[in-house]
């Protein structure tokens, strides 16, 4: 008995944008077809689905793993849906490798998905709650004294969130799945434009989109059978914690750490920073790139906006590419987001990233977290088993 | 695949807890396992849970839930919008890859708040359906119908079943609906929902439960007869009611041959069946005979609580081959309008 290997053998995905122009079941339906046709598998082949999304008032559906059972081909099949906050993409995916790797399960199809248009999130997140105060103030509320506490704490300079925001906005033109392509946005326009959550401006957050990807995965003997690039698992993890109590790290929790201290033992990676060729981190607030450089350990703990101010993280130049897709920066189907890291981190190592690709990128970090920056799921893939 | 058993389980279910978030009833039910246990959660392997938003009016609400695990340190953990027996397949998988030997289950609902007849309605198709406000109940006494026209099952067959539940909930601490009623007096009762009486249809219920697995040799030194999972499996049929057999489930058909169930015989099955007519649909599809008492506890007809009714009835299963009742059983859990997704786990004692 021993883990077996599991192998992404597909990615698909549907063109993030403000309004999906179609149906909940359309939308999916077109991301899971993409994933087929990259994995030369069909329908048939697929023994289970595992879904994952955000929550379910995000589009007024209960539970809708149940309506979607017959655009997602599960009629006699099992599907399974997760929901672990803004970590849900990553937990989707690694619920989905636990398939392959305990032997239960071949052939795989994961997806996560938001259709942020059918509802209204600040609505969702702010129904009022007996014997508790509604923040009301969305997420950048909640993390934006958390950042002011990350500059304190390492002397940064004011404008390092500034130049994340820019950075992803230029690799997102060259994904054309990417929500927003603002080919024309300057430095001088991210910094200027309006301060929504004191140090986060509106330019240095995520937008609304509605979208999905899919991944289909594979066991060895699958993978071995593919013709075609495939992206080895080399390890999974997922972490939670408790939101608040005494003496919780916010900047680096514990949970975050313990996640990537995990999945790089896993992986055998010990070097993190040069052994990394590319990293999709979930970053939905500029500064939580330099954050999470740090937390994650490809940056000492202070030194991780030198890294963004060097321009380490970009794939113009930089040793450590940092959301080559654009990121969370650039497209937010909430509960895609995290499968979305996933899935990009796994077309690098498999060089099917297009014009956003990694020039020989051999192993490929996916990111996703959530909650009250509480909730961890990460995967390291390699082009080599 | 590795032998992995449930090794201690808690419950509770009343018809209205109003004076407990789910936080705070949930606590006491999680160190109630742990204790039996004699484990930490930081001890704990992986965590699993099941819940829904759409119960609780909150986006996330099962954050707040899981404060009452103490999660500090950070633990492995992750959580499903189902039923929590889907939470304990998703464990059960986790052991499977062979790097940890314990998991904590959980899962929890309140739907004394609302009215579950019609939230349930938002589970159908948002487009087509959902507008139109189906009510649940009503979808159900339609496969009734559909059963009663066909001779499937008739209206004495499922007072029959009602009045069972409530014989056998008589002496479940945690059934809801548990005074006798005979046949007669069910066939007396007017319609609520025709063909469906008020007996045949669930007490509705909040709580929640907790299971613990562990597997091989730290299963046995857990506890003294652990309930073995000797098979697992759940399936999907259609959402479309209109293409759908509703008299029959093919989803639990085949997670029943995949569990293994036809290789001996059953003792007792645990059904996850809100209505007298789905219980007849499950003891059909699971091939289930005069041998095996159905629903000893009373089964989700006396007591249902949304999002735990399922890994309850794995937990009442495995309670009974536990305590020396039972040798091989049965435990189902279902999930969408008219049973549409069914789970099947076949417990065995050594």
């Amino acid at each position: 008995m021993g883990k077996e290997r599991a192998a992404v053998l597909g990615v698909g995905q549907t063109k993030y944008d403000t309004t999906y122009p179609g149906s909940m079941a359309g939308m999916l339906r077109e991301a899971a077809t993409n994933a087929l046709e990259m994995s030369g598998k069909c329908w048939d082949d697929i023994d289970a689905v595992i879904m994952g999304k955000a929550p379910d008032f995000f589009e007024g559906v209960m539970m809708p793993e149940v309506y979607l059972a017959e655009a997602l081909g599960c009629v006699g099949k099992p599907i399974m849906r997760v929901h672990t906050a803004g970590s849900v993409g990553g937990s989707t995916a690694c619920v989905a490798t636990s398939m392959i790797q305990s032997g239960v399960h071949e052939t795989v199809l994961t997806i996560g998905w938001e259709k942020q248009s059918e509802s209204n999130a600040m609505w969702a997140l702010s129904l009022p709650q007996p014997f508790a105060t509604s923040v009301n103030a969305g997420a950048g509320g909640y993390f934006s004294p958390i950042i002011r506490r990350y500059m304190m704490m390492t002397e940064a300079p004011e404008l390092i969130g500034c130049m994340v925001a820019l950075k992803d906005r230029k690799h997102a033109l060259n994904n054309p799945y990417a929500h927003l392509h603002q080919p024309e946005l300057t430095f001088e326009q991210v910094v200027e434009s309006p301060m929504l959550w004191d140090p986060i401006r509106y330019s240095e957050t995520c937008p609304s989109s509605d979208g999905a990807c899919a991944i289909v995965l594979g066991s060895e003997k699958v993978a071995e059978a593919h013709d075609g690039p495939v992206a080895w698992i080399k390890g999974i993890a997922m972490r939670s914690e408790s939101g608040s109590f005494a003496g919780r790290n916010m900047v680096s929790p514990a949970a975050s750490e313990a996640c990537a201290d995990d999945v790089f033992a896993q992986a055998g990676i010990h070097d993190r920073r040069k052994e990394i060729d590319a990293v999709e981190m979930y970053v939905p607030f500029s500064w939580y790139e330099p954050m999470w450089l740090e937390s994650l350990g490809f940056a000492e703990k202070g030194q991780g906006w030198k890294m963004v101010e060097e321009g380490a993280t970009s794939i113009d130049g930089g040793d450590l590419p940092v959301n080559c897709s654009g990121g969370v920066l650039s497209s937010n189907p909430i509960g895609a987001s995290g499968m979305i890291r996933f899935g990009e981190a796994a077309l690098q190592v498999m060089g099917l990233a297009g014009d956003h690709q990694v020039d020989g990128a051999k192993t490929a970090v996916g990111h996703a977290y959530g909650g009250a920056a509480q909730y961890y799921a990460m995967w390291v893939v390699g082009a080599d088993k | 695949m590795r032998d992995v058993a449930v090794v201690a389980f808690s419950q509770r279910q009343e018809a209205m807890i109003n004076t407990e978030s789910e936080v705070e009833f949930m606590v006491p039910l999680m160190n109630e396992a742990k204790d039996a246990v004699g484990l930490t959660q930081q001890e704990m392997g992986f965590t699993c849970s099941g819940s829904s938003d759409f119960l609780a009016g909150q986006a996330f609400s099962f954050v707040m839930t899981i404060d009452g695990t103490g999660p500090v340190p950070p633990i492995s953990e992750s959580h499903v919008e189902q039923d929590g027996a889907w939470a304990l397949y998703e464990a059960w998988v986790k052991l499977q890859c062979g790097d940890i030997d314990t998991a904590f289950v959980y899962s929890y609902g309140k739907s004394s708040p609302g009215s579950l007849r019609d939230v349930l309605a938002t589970q159908m198709d948002p487009y087509y359906v959902a507008p139109l406000w189906p009510d649940a109940f009503a979808i159900e006494a339609m496969a009734a119908r559909q059963m009663l026209d066909q001779g499937v099952v008739s209206e004495q067959q499922l007072a029959e079943i009602a009045s069972r539940s409530r014989a056998h909930a008589a002496s479940n601490p945690h059934a809801v609906r548990t005074a006798p009623k005979s046949v007669d007096e069910i066939l007396a009762e007017d319609y609520a929902m025709a063909p469906l009486r008020p007996s045949d249809l669930p007490a509705s219920s909040d709580g929640g439960a907790v299971i613990v697995l562990a597997a091989d040799d730290k299963a046995r030194e857990l506890c003294d007869r652990p309930a073995w999972i000797r098979g697992i499996d759940h399936r999907s049929d259609a959402h479309t009611l209109g293409v759908r057999d509703l008299t029959t489930s093919m989803s639990a058909r085949i997670a029943a041959e995949k569990a293994g169930i036809g290789n001996d015989k059953i003792d007792i099955a645990e059904l996850h069946a809100p209505f007298s007519s789905s219980e007849a649909v499950l003891t059909k599809a699971l091939g289930l005979g005069g041998d095996t008492v159905i629903n000893p506890s009373g089964g989700a007809q006396a007591a249902h609580t949304m999002m735990a009714s399922g890994l309850i009835r794995i937990g009442e299963a495995a309670q009974r081959i536990s305590c020396g009742d039972a040798d091989r059983a049965v435990a189902t859990a279902a999930s969408g309008p008219c049973l549409q997704q069914n789970l099947v786990a076949v417990l065995e004692g050594e």
